[in-house]
């Protein structure tokens, strides 16, 4: 590589529009943090320095159940999101092509091609008649309707990963006498690693973000952070949401940080 | 396989009766609940109140006929009111239950809607006008032309609420017809009215208090209290009440047939009658209630600001929507598409 | 083929099968399961105030294509219907074509980083989306305002004196969308690209390829399956949204997903939504098979 003038993996311009990109997503975002110090009950209009919104989130009962809902939710719906799709993945790529994989592939995906109010009423009614047979009301439903919306989230980029993956390494596993799960275990799995992780993030975010179908799903006492400020949005959204988002936001970046040292020093 | 299901069903019952211990489900408009109200109601009878949000009387109608849902009570607007009546979805109170029932002012006791308020309690009314920033425009802001013959100071900076039936009845009224009309002739005037001033909006969106408090927006078809809210912000907001007739509306609380905890509801609904409670609802969402007596408890910033207490003068122009019939509402539906297409 | 070739084929097909049971199952149980409601109800009549009456009728698919004119009682193609899904079908191409020229060479850039760096990169492009759909969407509303951060700074440093109006605007839609979806499709590209061995560029340049031949003829078919993923996550839920453009546009103009939604609540025409949906379902699977196969074919190695 030394030999060659120029570094082989660098496009020009790439770099400058990656950047770019980097410092666009994070305008808002710090647009966001600023205004949730207003001391005004303004998301727009800046009167000054505060934290009073930081306590009346704490205060706040319904704010706070919500937010420990939603993450509950995104955590458990991710979690079964990412295992199912990881397994399709694996049981419809790099095989010979058999019938019924047209079939596999529109059904994973079909949470995306119909609008979220179909699937959030259909679901009101099916869900409606298990509650009253059963009079169970937990999150449950929740986390099943979220769970099945994230699937293809988490499936399409384990799929693109595992497609055209080099099949070499696994075939030479077994060729070592490696039984298929130790192949996959300590061959497969560590190099679908970076789709799994793009397709885990993927499904946490959309299930922290869905409205709709949580909207109809959710029984008594069962608001997360969406839902809330949905409830919010027709009067007035205060800067008291924006509290939140910086306090989950700053709690994300301290644990990160804390995965990347710990992760450094293993290393 | 028997015992299980004798197992489920002793579980459920026993769930069932050990929610019943001193809890209650409110299914309301989202934002529309203070926390000190709910707080004062758990220290007075140590009762713990779980709040759960919608953000449109359809939303909650569909699912509470759904079933399965947990609430206690609901609080829909007086269109909605009787239709739960109607699909028997809410019960008639036994008003032995609720002594101060006798606080509902006199104009909200009879109202069309549920005579006598034998199903539903107030909890917050209000209207639906113009809020004009008056540094902008200083004509008369009273009418409906303000957005549907805009003058030119606010052409391109008045926005409307995405209301389907605010918008459509109140184009209607602006044209002379009664609201939920099924009078063609009328409604096709409406409809060209709306088209014709379409052009002249900047959007159709919520979060008026906002936009109109930073100078994003000069104009909006806005709520009472929001435009209150407004003019706090920003002195040069005024709210108008149009004179061709502008909607009024009210939201009320109603007790639901599948209520576990009925005596819960009860008190609650009792609780929401004193006038020092209702001035708290008041206080919180910024809107009038409907118990007498209240005014005395009222925040200072609302005993007589004019969006609240309208004036005299624009009283008779006020008209509760009525519940449309599903002919009317087809037109409106009709309507609306070809302004939003 | 010899009976043990067919037999191992047979063993794939039966493994393929069960690994994508529990994906299956539960998809059915709520997803594709409940749909088949939706599907009855296009089939009857309309309640008096939402819902449905369990009454036979063919009146909620005729009505996606023909209305009634309520004021002279003629039948006509239904224009406003068309008008709304055009303008949601182009508003998502164009967000789907935006989100790819922005985040191919995002996710190129993340993926050319050293690997300890890379999963940096990665939370880095999520965590803004740790904050809600709605208030992110407020945020860029802030940004974009006449007197908001990129009129007070462009101002500020003399670039423009006028402040640029974008709230409101087609071009705030198409920007804030673009913002909402980006990492839909930065995160499939990316896991496509990691696995691309940067090997191969040596080679394309030691035949003297320019750098414009080796992005087309040796990158992008490798990555294609990430280019496939990334427009699917994009263009298929950018139809149905409706958040966004009411925030930035102003919600004067409809899209599809606001348009079924009104049947669903004000309109209270359950079975005209339903057939509406049932008509985008098919038309958006239609367009995804045709995609899929086109742009899969051959490039996949291992059959």
């Amino acid at each position: 590589m030394a030999e060659r003038s120029f570094e082989v993996s660098r496009l020009p311009g790439f770099a400058t529009i990656a950047i770019a990109v980097f410092v666009l997503l994070y305008l808002p975002i710090a647009t966001l943090v600023v205004f949730s110090f207003n001391s005004g009950p303004s998301i727009a209009v800046w009167q000054g320095w505060s934290l009073h919104w930081y306590s009346d989130a704490w205060n706040n009962e319904a704010v706070k159940g919500a937010t420990f809902r939603s993450l509950i939710i995104a955590t458990a719906a991710s979690a079964i999101a990412t295992t199912v799709a990881t397994m399709a993945a694996l049981g419809t790529t790099r095989r010979a092509a058999f019938g019924g994989q047209t079939f596999i592939y529109v059904v994973i995906n079909q949470p995306l091609m119909v609008p979220e109010i179909v699937t959030a009423v259909a679901l009101l009614i099916l869900f409606g008649v298990i509650k009253q047979a059963t009079g169970y009301q937990g999150l449950a439903y929740l986390i099943i309707a979220h769970a099945a919306f994230c699937t293809p989230f988490a499936y399409l980029p384990i799929r693109a990963r595992l497609e055209g993956m080099d099949l070499s390494l696994e075939t030479a596993a077994s060729d070592l006498y490696a039984n298929p799960w130790q192949t996959f275990r300590h061959v497969t799995l560590p190099l679908l690693a970076p789709g799994i992780a793009a397709g885990a993030m993927l499904a946490f975010v959309i299930s922290l973000d869905d409205v709709v179908i949580t909207e109809f799903v959710k029984s008594g006492g069962q608001d997360t952070l969406p839902t809330y400020m949905l409830g919010q949005m027709r009067r007035a959204i205060t800067p008291e949401v924006n509290a939140i988002s910086t306090a989950l936001l700053g709690l994300t970046i301290v644990l990160l940080t804390l995965f990347f040292i710990l992760t450094r020093k293993k290393n | 396989m028997k015992r299980t299901l004798t197992a489920l069903a002793f579980l459920a019952a026993t769930t069932s009766l050990a929610q019943a211990e001193g809890v209650l489900n409110l299914y309301n408009w989202g934002n529309y609940t203070g926390p000190d109200l709910l707080a004062k109601f758990e220290a007075e009878t140590g009762i713990k109140v779980t709040v759960t949000d919608y953000d449109s009387n359809d939303t909650a109608l569909a699912k509470i006929e759904a079933g399965g849902h947990g609430f206690d009570l609901v609080v829909p607007s007086a269109n909605y009111v009787p239709i739960f009546i109607e699909k028997s979805l809410t019960v008639e109170l036994d008003l032995s239950k609720l002594p101060n029932h006798g606080n509902i002012a006199p104009e909200w006791m009879d109202v069309d809607w549920d005579a006598g308020r034998k199903h539903s309690i107030p909890w917050q009314w209000g209207s639906t006008g113009v809020a004009v920033n008056t540094s902008v425009y200083d004509g008369d802001i009273n009418t409906s032309a303000i957005f549907l013959e805009v003058p030119d100071a606010l052409k391109g900076k008045i926005n409307v609420v995405p209301e389907m039936n605010d918008i459509v009845n109140l184009a209607i009224m602006y044209v002379g017809g009664e609201p939920c009309s099924e009078d063609t002739e009328v409604l096709k005037k409406a409809r060209d009215v709306l088209l014709a001033a379409k052009p002249d909006w900047i959007s159709m969106d919520y979060g008026a208090t906002e936009k109109l408090s930073n100078n994003d927006w000069a104009a909006s078809v806005n709520w009472n209290g929001s435009s209150m809210r407004a003019r706090v912000n920003n002195g040069s907001v005024a709210y108008g009440y149009p004179k061709e007739g502008y909607p009024v509306f009210m939201d009320s609380a109603m007790l639901l047939r599948d209520a576990r905890n009925v005596e819960e509801a009860y008190k609650f609904l009792d609780f929401i009658m004193v006038p020092e409670n209702a001035a708290m609802i008041s206080a919180f969402a910024r809107y009038a209630n409907g118990i007498a007596g209240s005014e005395a408890f009222m925040p200072e910033d609302m005993k007589d600001a004019p969006e609240v207490v309208t004036p005299e003068e624009h009283k008779a122009a006020g008209v509760f929507l009525p519940t449309c019939s599903p002919v009317a509402q087809q037109y409106m539906t009709a309507i609306w598409t070809e302004l939003m297409k | 083929m010899s009976p043990a070739e067919q037999s191992q084929k047979k063993r794939s097909a039966r493994n393929g099968w069960l690994l994508s049971a529990p994906a299956l199952t539960l998809l059915f149980i709520a997803a594709s399961g409940p749909l088949l409601i939706v599907l009855v109800y296009s089939f009857l009549t309309p309640g008096q105030y939402g819902n449905v009456i369990w009454k036979f009728s063919l009146d909620g698919w005729t009505g996606i294509l023909f209305t009634r004119d309520i004021f002279d009682g003629t039948t006509n193609l239904a224009d406003a219907h068309l008008t709304i899904f055009w303008r949601s079908v182009k508003l998502s191409l164009m967000t789907t074509a935006l989100t790819f020229a922005l985040g191919f060479p995002t996710a190129w850039f993340i993926a050319t980083r050293p690997p300890t760096q890379r999963a940096m990169w990665l939370f880095l492009i999520t965590i803004p989306f740790w904050t809600n759909l709605l208030i992110r969407t407020f945020a860029i509303n802030e940004v974009i305002r006449n007197e908001g951060l990129m009129n007070t700074v462009l101002i500020g440093i003399g670039l423009i004196s006028e402040p640029i109006r974008l709230i409101n605007t087609d071009t705030a839609v198409f920007i804030g969308m673009a913002y909402v979806y980006l990492p839909l499709m930065v995160l499939p590209l990316f896991a496509a690209i990691d696995r691309f061995d940067m090997k191969l560029l040596e080679a394309g340049y030691d035949l003297y390829a320019s750098r414009m031949q080796v992005l087309r003829h040796v990158i992008l078919p490798i990555v294609k399956p990430g280019i496939v993923a990334g427009s699917i996550l994009v263009f298929v839920p950018s139809l149905g949204a409706y958040v966004t453009p009411r925030v930035l546009g102003g919600g004067k103009n409809m899209m599809i997903g606001n348009f079924i939604e009104l049947q669903f609540g004000q309109g209270r025409n359950w079975p005209l939504g339903a057939a509406l949906s049932m008509a985008l379902l098919l038309i958006v699977m239609a367009a995804l098979l045709v995609y899929v196969r086109a742009s899969t074919k051959g490039s996949n190695p291992h059959g």
